[in-house]
């Protein structure tokens, strides 16, 4: 009954159904399995096909330009292959991704962990299935928008500190950027170095303390805004707070990756000077941020 | 001028990023291993730590010493030559 139709329909139309398949029986695939999609389909593909091809003569009359646009076009993907290949040879363009996907949710509930961290309860990264969530679904997981906006809105601000003491030329943004860039470089490449040698594997990558370093730009950008609303004594209070804030986020969020559980048997008696270590380096992390606050913004707020 | 007395002490461009970490990349890789890190105890051979313990911060520091002096031979050859004509051309 149904398989004989369908049989016969493959090769040649049956009788009832020649009113639908006769015009598009070249164009359309399996069509006696969707009963009732191929009318719509046949016809729409066939009203595109008489659309689309009088379309095409009409733009490229001249088979020149038609052949010249594609071969262009065909330049510009292998092209865009190329940079994306080289690119990804230097970092993962996947991995960047991850760091930006942010909403609003996060991003106001991290800049309220960011300066008042002391009621924030669990600091643990959770992961799913080996991999990280993204940011937006777990406020603890380090982003890189919200370092790169502070970044650059601490630059506007400092070119608006600047001009208020009339000390604003163009050049002196490009410094003030250049400056708080290499310190950002420098602060990244000395954990670096000290989580190298002192042989820490954690799952820090270099983004991740890229993000952990733009952080402190939301601090410097209260405590500006805090000096030039209420003068040098608004100033050092807003360095305190933000100061206190900072340091404690730092060492809550890295004393979870860098030190170790606390339930490591190996580790209990060979190296006693190994968590020692690795709580130097977090504390001297967290030390360094207010001095380099201090460094960046103090010339700011006169 | 004005913008270097306000600016003295802390502006730092990219360039002279640049002009530090060629200085420090050379400082490294003119440390001669027979003549002088086996000398002071900072040899190759001297690194073979024990296994199954992980290697203390000097082991560590030592391949990192290694590896520098290794890979960035070449490179430092072709830098250390742009930097040597761009300062003669340039000042």
């Amino acid at each position: 009954c149904n398989l004989a139709h369908h049989r016969t329909g493959r090769a040649a139309p049956p009788a009832g159904d020649s009113v639908l398949f006769e015009d598009t029986s070249s164009a359309a695939p399996a069509m006696n399995n969707q009963g009732y999609y191929t009318p719509g389909y046949n016809m729409g593909g066939t009203s595109n096909d008489m659309q689309g091809g009088a379309g095409v003569n009409n733009l490229f009359t001249d088979p020149m330009a038609n052949a010249a646009m594609m071969y262009g076009s065909s330049l510009a993907n292998q092209g865009k292959d190329m940079v994306n290949k080289e690119i990804s040879r230097f970092m993962s363009v996947n991995k960047l991704k991850y760091f930006f996907a942010v909403d609003t949710r996060y991003v106001l509930k991290k800049l309220m962990i960011l300066m008042f961290p002391y009621t924030h309860q669990d600091w643990e990264v959770r992961y799913h299935r080996d991999t990280p969530l993204t940011p937006r679904q777990d406020v603890n997981a380090p982003d890189l928008y919200i370092p790169t906006m502070a970044f650059i809105t601490y630059i506007l601000l400092a070119g608006m500190a600047l001009g208020i003491q009339k000390r604003f030329s163009p050049e002196v943004l490009g410094l003030c950027a250049s400056t708080a860039l290499v310190w950002i470089i420098i602060e990244v490449l000395v954990m670096l170095l000290s989580l190298y040698l002192l042989t820490v594997h954690s799952d820090l990558s270099t983004f991740d303390l890229i993000a952990y370093s733009g952080y402190k730009y939301v601090g410097m950008i209260f405590t500006v805004l805090c000096g030039l609303l209420f003068g040098s004594d608004g100033y050092f209070v807003a360095l305190a707070w933000s100061s206190c804030a900072l340091m404690f986020f730092i060492v809550r969020s890295l004393k979870m990756k860098i030190l170790p559980s606390l339930s490591s048997d190996s580790m209990g008696m060979g190296s006693s000077a190994k968590p020692q270590l690795r709580l130097y380096i977090t504390v001297a992390t967290a030390v360094f941020q207010p001095i380099i606050i201090y460094w960046l913004t103090s010339h700011l707020v006169r | 001028r004005r913008l270097r007395t306000c600016w003295d002490n802390m502006a730092f461009t990219l360039y002279s990023l640049i002009q530090a970490a060629i200085l420090c990349v050379n400082a490294v890789a003119v440390l001669h291993e027979e003549r002088f890190l086996t000398k002071i105890g900072w040899g190759v051979d001297q690194s073979v730590g024990g296994f199954g313990d992980e290697p203390g911060i000097k082991v560590q520091l030592m391949n990192l010493v290694r590896s520098v002096r290794t890979v960035m031979r070449v490179p430092l050859i072709a830098v250390n030559s742009v930097c040597i004509v761009l300062l003669l051309l340039f000042g």
